[in-house]
Parts: C-alpha cells; sequence; structure tokens
C-alpha cells in the first residue's frame, strides 16, 4: 500500500459518483488517471486491502429486517453450534466475542416475520436462547477509516 | 437497444429497483463507464440506471458508493464492541454526542432484554491495540459521567461468518 492507495482509501469510502466517467473525477482529484485507479481498486479488492466496492445498501430502507442477536454457547458445544448457525443464509456476520454472551450473529431477512421465523429455527436446532437486540434507533454509522 | 436486452415493457419500478440491487449487491463493475456496464446488463437505458441509482441515495435505500476497507488489514487490529446502561429519558441525548465521536463507527440504541442483558446503548470502538480500545472507552466514560449506570466492552475473538446483505434471486 503506497500513499496514493492510502488516498483512494481515504477519499472513497462514499460520495463515488453517479455520472458517465464516475472514476474520472475522483482521478482528477486525486491527481491520478480514470485507468491507474481502476486499476489500483481491483489490486486493493483482489489483495484484500478492501472488501468491497460499489453501493452500501440499507436493509430496513428496503424494506427488510435486520436485528443484532446474542447467545451464550457452552464451550464444549461452540464449534458445532457455529457451523449451526452459519449454515443459516439470513446470518450476515457471526462473531464470537469473549464475554459470557460469547456468539454475536446478525440476521438480515427480507420480511421482519422471516426474522422471526430464522430466530425461532435457530434456537428450536441449537436448543439455545436467543437474546433479540433489535435496533431502536440509529446515532451514527460513519465507518470511516483514516490511514 | 437490442431487443433481446429490452425489458418488459409493463415492470415496475419496485422491480426494476430489485434488479438493480441483485446486480450490484456484490459490487459495482471496474468499468470506466459502471452505470452504462450496468445499463447493458439490465437492458434499460443509462439514465434510468442513474436516476434509480440516485433515487435509492435520496431515500436512504443505499447509504452511500464507495470503497469499503478491510480494518484488520489497516492496522486497526482491535475492535470493542462497548455497552452501557443509559437511563431511558437521556438516551437519545446520549447516543447523539458518543454517536459524534470519530473513534465511534456505530452507535446504537437497542432494548435491555433483562435479566440477561442491562444495556441499551451499543458503541463500536476501533483501535490499533486492546489498550488504545479501553482508553477509548474511558474517554466515553468521563463524557457520561453520572449519566450510565454500568459498562462494559465486549472484544471480538473471531469473525465466524462475514458476508454481504443478499437478497435471493
Amino acid at each position: 500500500m503506497d500513499a496514493l492507495d492510502r488516498r483512494i482509501i481515504n477519499e472513497m469510502q462514499g460520495g463515488f459518483p453517479v455520472c458517465e466517467y464516475p472514476f474520472r473525477a475522483i482521478a482528477d482529484r486525486l491527481d491520478s488517471t480514470e485507468s491507474e485507479l481502476i486499476t489500483r481498486i481491483g489490486c486493493m479488492l483482489d489483495d484484500g486491502l478492501l472488501t468491497r466496492f460499489g453501493p452500501m445498501f440499507h436493509a430496513e430502507h428496503m424494506g427488510g429486517a435486520l436485528s443484532l442477536c446474542a447467545m451464550h454457547v457452552p464451550e464444549q458445544r461452540f464449534e458445532a453450534v457455529a457451523k449451526t448457525v452459519n449454515a443459516f443464509p439470513e446470518v450476515a456476520h457471526n462473531y464470537q466475542r469473549e464475554h459470557h454472551m460469547n456468539m454475536w450473529f446478525v440476521l438480515a431477512t427480507e420480511t421482519p416475520a422471516a426474522l422471526q421465523a430464522a430466530i425461532d429455527s435457530i434456537e428450536a436446532e441449537t436448543g439455545l436462547e436467543i437474546i433479540n437486540l433489535p435496533k431502536l434507533e440509529e446515532f451514527y454509522v460513519g465507518l470511516h477509516f483514516e490511514v | 437497444m437490442t431487443a433481446s436486452r429490452q425489458t418488459c415493457a409493463n415492470e415496475t419500478v419496485p422491480e426494476l429497483d430489485r434488479r438493480l440491487v441483485l446486480a450490484t449487491q456484490t459490487g459495482l463493475p471496474l468499468d470506466a463507464r459502471p452505470y452504462h456496464w450496468l445499463a447493458s446488463e439490465l437492458g434499460i437505458t443509462p439514465e434510468r440506471v442513474m436516476e434509480r441509482i440516485n433515487a435509492m441515495l435520496a431515500d436512504g435505500r443505499i447509504r452511500r458508493i464507495g470503497v469499503v476497507p478491510n480494518h484488520y488489514r489497516l492496522g486497526y487490529l482491535a475492535n470493542g464492541m462497548s455497552v452501557w446502561d443509559i437511563p431511558d429519558e437521556v438516551i437519545r441525548k446520549v447516543g447523539r454526542e458518543v454517536g459524534e465521536l470519530d473513534f465511534v463507527s456505530h452507535c446504537y440504541h437497542r432494548p435491555r432484554q433483562l435479566p440477561d442483558w442491562p444495556y441499551n446503548l451499543f458503541a463500536m470502538v476501533h483501535g490499533h491495540s486492546r489498550a488504545e480500545v479501553a482508553a477509548l472507552v474511558e474517554q466515553i466514560a468521563a463524557l457520561l459521567g453520572e449519566r450510565q449506570h454500568g459498562h462494559d466492552i465486549l472484544y471480538s475473538r473471531r469473525i465466524l461468518k462475514k458476508t454481504g446483505l443478499r437478497l435471493g434471486g
């Protein structure tokens, strides 16, 4: 990662233009060229420095439902339960965290009813209780990382 | 426009938007004219693609368009989910104050689930080390003073699964 890569990451975490030649508009700002910018983004995606390039969708505004769920999973069952939970397509992210509540996952579904159905199914398959923590209000989702 | 690319004339706006979401949920094409590329994929005009994307930006269905860095690879190795027990009458004011801090990437009001879960404010704090995250969380505690009745930090040990939002085809 060199200076131009860092500038691309800092400049491009939002505000990608909606016009015929959007890369050209940004390349001008970064003293780069359209083709170099496209190549650099492609390389950083291949390399894993970037996980994504494109529109970030807002699940609830699309009519879908999203919730954060927590479970206490006994250590000796952790790997098996992780496998069971991850197998659900509704599970978008799943993290192991250092706490009594040691498994935290985000459920994303196209409807609120499907969300509850997924919770019920995961509880039935694992025999564990889920704490459902749906978002009541969002104060900020910045996600801007400076490099 | 060729006949094969012509879309059904009576396609509704929601149907078109859904096709656009499906076509872009794994990302935008790395092409000098990405919206024109999408237009030819979807069999509609580039102007229509840009109009619908602008509409989704305006009503919040698209939060933003850009790159998503892998924060672990950028050296933000520690991510701590800080959780707070905040009196309901001040949750909104406190939430806004915490959300404005530049080291907080997400800040949400969520329900308590007593007796198992007493915390109703979640603020994700990113740092280069756990010590840095802990120091940042102490900054939040100092800012809140007596407006918080307890807090904790949950560090992630491992990502078990990470996929983007996916609509079924």
